[in-house]
């Protein structure tokens, strides 16, 4: 019977109930819920289970394939995790606007249709939004409603393309897309933004570090790999999105080593990670594609547990800014311990979990002869490393001691925190049963000689370039900065650029020139006179200027058509 | 008796009305008015399912057969806005009680009653019959009615408001007459059928060019076309509660029935299409409507009459899709006459709550609402998404439709068009949202409790038809194609 049900709607539903439930009763029902969906996934065969008719169209919302499973279990552990990681923080609406926005990102997984996608895509965004604002700050408000704007404009690239899908085609079909038509390309970018191409990355490092400890841990797990997933499904084998990724993989580096909030490098690092996906997809072979799948898994895993660890930071000191924190070790032991953890899972140590995925990635790159794009992934390897292997762990719990004392991190975050731990070494050390998940067969084995030693010389080599720059004293010294990025294009140089023109139209003293450049110029301000209330438009007309207008308009008509 | 059901139709609210000024009684008026609203959206309930089952329905009055007679004439157009006017009559009675107590003095109470079902069964009126000037009397004894209704709003504006709409209305309803007029001079005929058939060889006379540029300016001015709109946001924002939610949901409806009717079954596609630019001028009106008026809309600061805004603009849709002068085109249109009857029904209801408890719908008294009156702003909301166009809402089906009919022309910029100004409707919508939802409340709004629920359940039973249809369309699209193929497809 619960095989029929979509997927997603068990969160979705679950949370509508929370707010009824107190204490831990409502604990143990949301610990339930994934724990309940998993199961249920493992039940699925593969397929396509439900057919809804919405008006001339049939929609899918249970479409069962090894993709679609794989990336389903992953979201339910991490969903698992998250809410109990959790535990410690009473905040209601972050708990109902996690779930749902967790629902839905599991519901669009089995999206076979383009309508039942979209459907779940804006509800992850208005959800996340969501769990943004529960921030509670004035920061916190603003970034989510930037991040806002951004997805839902994501959301209208993917209405958009789905429309002219079914314009040119009559199928509102979610399959292999490609960009050989303007549905493909619409979509394209829609996933894309999601995805945080370069260029389209900035909702990222802006939103993220600005929710709560707890909330960040939701959202650093799905909106991106949702998009990878749709990736996955729509443009495998694009081989733009080699490119793509390779440059997602390094520009994020030179951010994440210069910014001082360290949970905005893991931010940065996380751009960098779905890099190696993205090339992944891009390459489109089997093993390739396996390699996006497995990093992906094990990305939501040991992201999940850095966070985790800054987040405990935070909930103990109040910061994470590298230049305040330091030798929190001493009143930390297990946090550091998981972070350290962490971070050589997505430093892809050998016996950690990042190595038995990314090294899939890396091998197809090799194996297909992009020598260029492998050499960018081994540089950006070696930068994962530097900033979050070792920037992280070291700035947050060693470094100068900053005099902090504060207690452990709570029992329930250091729960989820060694349960990650666990999963994020027992992927490394045992990784057949993820292979089993991928959706290829897998003719791999990451422990090879040739492998270890390849990336051990990789990381000792970016271990001592670190060393070396810290006793030299040339590292960047964390400091309270504002590094700028793409963002400030549109947050700032736009509307500098716009007051630019203007001062330089002026003198040239033509009376047009200048009011073209008001008008193009004026933005709202000049809405507001022409629209807002008391302009002609809004407000009231006398009623003989209403009569005057209806004659002239009456009059207009006879006169043409009596020409 | 299932003969006489298309003349039954208008008969009941037009006896009753007078029966209200008798009785006198709050209560009995109330009754009165609620069980015949409900009687005449069986009737048109039962009218549509004869049509759809046997085809068109003629009634000839008191046997005086057309074109001599009046005729009344029931085909799938007709049934469907037969079917959405009374249906918001019957959902907005139950609902009055409460509201019409709690904003008008007792002694007013039997003529609000005797207005209201005056103003219904001459919408009925308009939409049943097949005789041109027999739309002209009818039209006048709605118009009338609602100067009244508007009239009697609370507010000292709403006097004002109301005489501006009479002023406005009644020109309308002279050009609409001029325009017949003329007609009846060229062919000696008033019957819609007559008229069609005897106007085929006049399509090159002027007169018969007057005579539809009065009649479509005419109806125009009912409709509130930008920018012949002017009347309508003070009317509907200083109406009484439950008049704004009627004459949202039905007047404009009803006199865009008008125009299709004529534009297509009396002078004919070719006349109105290939013979003159109309498609071009109505694009050209809609597509300013709907951006000039979303604009205006979001600055608004009370949400009367930032709904109200929005409705001009939501006209602007429904001529689009007219504009297109194709089958698909024509069904996205009605799609959205009735779609937009629903959500703009559920958020005037809403507002209607709102006002009744606090007295106001200024955006600044409604911070935290939300709190104080969950089940009425969740209604607001849920009608809000629906009139943005989110998917799994009655919105969504007819923007749908519209931007497929757009694509199917093959204008790619108007289809985007669609999709940007539904992000200007976000906007309204939000700031209402986030001012109901994420404000403090004021100490004025922690004072006061949720609404009566004799009010709460008309409002989500209007939700649940925005949800139900945005699921369950078979219905409203199967019903909007055939009427849609009758009107444009025999000539195409």
């Amino acid at each position: 019977m619960i095989t029929s049900l979509p997927p997603g709607l068990l969160l979705i539903g679950g949370a509508l109930v929370v707010p009824f439930l107190r204490g831990w009763l409502r604990w143990a029902w949301m610990l339930a819920l994934p724990v309940l969906g998993f199961v249920d996934l493992i039940g699925l065969e593969h397929g396509i289970h439900l057919s809804i008719s919405l008006f001339d169209y049939h929609l899918q919302p249970l479409r069962v394939d090894k993709l679609s499973l794989a990336f389903g279990y992953i979201f339910y552990i991490a969903a698992f995790l998250g809410i109990l990681y959790a535990v410690t923080i009473n905040e209601t609406s972050e708990q109902i606007a996690a779930l749902i926005y967790m629902g839905s990102a599991v519901g669009a997984l089995f999206a076979g249709d383009l309508i039942t996608l979209f459907l779940y895509w804006e509800v992850t965004a208005v959800a996340s939004a969501f769990i943004i604002w529960s921030g509670r700050s004035e920061a916190a408000y603003r970034a989510g409603m930037r991040y806002l704007v951004i997805q839902v404009t994501s959301g209208v690239l993917l209405l958009s393309g789905a429309l002219i899908q079914v314009a040119e085609t009559g199928s509102i079909a979610f399959g292999a897309s490609g960009l050989d038509s303007v549905a493909g390309i619409l979509i394209f970018f829609a996933f894309g933004i999601k995805c945080a191409f370069p260029f389209l990355h900035n909702w990222l490092q802006d939103a993220y570090p600005e929710a709560s400890p707890t909330g960040t841990v939701f959202l650093s797990a799905f909106t991106t790999k949702l998009a990878i997933y749709g990736l996955a499904r729509g443009y495998a084998g694009e081989e733009i999105l080699i490119w793509i990724g390779a440059l997602m993989t390094a520009f994020p580096i030179f951010y994440a080593v210069i910014e001082n909030d360290l949970r905005r490098v893991l931010a940065y690092s996380l751009n960098n990670q779905l890099g190696f996906m993205v090339v992944g997809v891009g390459i489109g072979t089997e093993l390739s594609l396996n390699g996006t799948v497995a990093h992906a898994f094990t990305h939501i895993l040991y992201k999940s547990l850095l966070f985790m660890s800054m987040g405990a930071v935070l909930y103990r000191v109040g910061t994470v800014k590298g230049s305040e924190l330091g030798g929190l070790y001493k009143s930390m032991p297990w946090t550091t311990a998981f972070c350290i953890v962490g971070a050589a899972s997505i430093s892809a140590f050998p016996l950690f979990s990042g190595f038995v995925s990314k090294s899939l990635i890396m091998s197809s790159a090799a194996g297909e002869g992009w020598v260029i794009i492998w050499l960018v992934l081994l540089f950006a390897s070696a930068g994962v490393f530097h900033h979050s292997g070792i920037k992280i762990p070291y700035f947050a719990f060693f470094a100068h001691d900053s005099g902090k004392r504060c207690k452990e991190a709570p029992l329930p975050m250091l729960l989820a925190m060694g349960a990650t731990a666990i999963l994020c070494i027992g992927v490394g050390v045992w990784s057949s049963p993820l292979y089993a998940l991928l959706p290829y067969e897998v003719n791999y084995t990451p422990y090879t000689t040739a492998h270890v030693i390849t990336q051990l010389q990789l990381l000792m080599f970016s271990a001592l370039a670190f060393a070396v720059l810290m006793r030299t004293g040339l590292y960047p010294p964390e400091l309270k900065s504002v590094n700028l990025d793409i963002d400030w294009i549109y947050r700032r140089g736009f509307p500098a650029i716009g007051r630019m023109l203007y001062r330089a139209a002026r003198p040239l003293g033509g009376t047009m020139t200048i009011i073209s450049t008001k008008t193009a110029l004026g933005g709202l301000s000049r809405l507001v006179r022409l629209t807002g209330p008391e302009s002609t438009l809004a407000r009231t007309w006398q009623t003989a200027g209403m009569v005057a207008l209806i004659v002239t308009i009456m009059a207009l008509y006879l006169v043409v058509s009596f020409v | 008796m299932s003969v006489h059901l298309p003349v039954l139709q208008v008969i009941f609210p037009l006896i009753a009305a007078p029966l209200c000024l008798l009785v006198r009684n709050p209560f009995a008026n109330w009754l009165l008015a609620t069980l015949v609203s409900w009687l005449t959206f069986a009737i048109a309930v039962l009218l549509l399912l004869q049509v759809l089952d046997a085809g068109v329905i003629t009634y000839a009055l008191g046997n005086w057969v057309a074109p001599w007679g009046i005729e009344y004439v029931v085909d799938e157009l007709n049934a469907f806005i037969l079917v959405i006017v009374s249906g918001i009559g019957a959902v907005v009675m139950p609902y009055a009680m409460r509201s019409v107590s709690g904003e008008l003095p007792d002694r007013q109470i039997s003529l609000f009653y005797t207005m209201f079902l005056l103003c219904l069964s001459g919408l009925l009126g308009i939409t049943i019959t097949g005789d041109a000037f027999n739309v002209f009397v009818f039209l006048e004894i709605s118009s009338l009615s609602s100067y009244a209704l508007i009239s009697l709003g609370r507010h000292r504006k709403a006097l004002h408001a109301s005489y501006q709409y009479l002023i406005t209305g009644t020109i309308g309803a002279t050009f609409f007459l001029i325009g017949v007029g003329l007609l009846y001079m060229m062919t000696g005929t008033l019957n819609m059928k007559d008229l069609a058939s005897l106007l085929k060889p006049l399509s090159d006379s002027r007169i018969v060019l007057a005579a539809f540029g009065f009649i479509v300016v005419g109806m125009g001015l009912k409709l509130a076309v930008f920018p012949l709109h002017l009347w309508l946001p003070n009317a509907y924002a200083y109406a009484p509660s439950v008049v704004s939610v009627f004459l949202a949901g039905t007047a404009t409806k009803v006199s865009l029935y008008v125009v299709l009717r004529f534009i297509f079954t009396v002078f004919g596609f070719e006349f109105s299409f290939i013979g003159q630019p109309l498609g071009l001028a109505l694009l050209i009106l809609a597509i300013s409507g709907i951006i000039t008026c979303s604009l205006v809309a979001i600055f608004q600061i009370d949400v009367k009459r930032l709904l109200a805004w929005s409705s001009v603009a939501q006209i602007g849709y429904m001529l689009l899709g007219l504009s297109f002068a194709t089958v698909i085109g024509v069904q996205a249109s009605l799609l959205h006459i009735f779609n937009h009857a629903i959500m703009k029904t559920g958020l005037f209801l809403a507002m209607g709550c709102v006002f009744l408890r606090i007295g106001s719908c200024r955006l600044e008294d409604l911070s935290g609402i939300g709190r104080q009156m969950p089940w009425t702003m969740a209604g607001f909301t849920i009608c809000g998404l629906s009139l943005i166009g989110v998917p799994t809402t009655a919105g969504f089906v007819s923007k749908w439709y519209l931007v497929l009919s757009a694509f199917e022309k093959g204008w790619w910029p108007v289809a985007l068009l669609i999709v940007l100004t539904s992000l200007l409707a976000v906007i309204y919508i939000w700031k209402v949202v986030e001012v109901a939802w994420f404000h403090e409340p004021s100490d004025a709004v922690k004072a006061v409790s949720e609404a009566p629920f004799l009010m709460l359940v008309p409002l989500w039973i209007v939700v649940g038809a925005n949800i139900w249809f945005g699921f369950e369309t078979s219905g409203s699209v199967d019903v909007a194609a055939a009427a849609a193929k009758a009107l444009v497809g025999t000539v195409r």
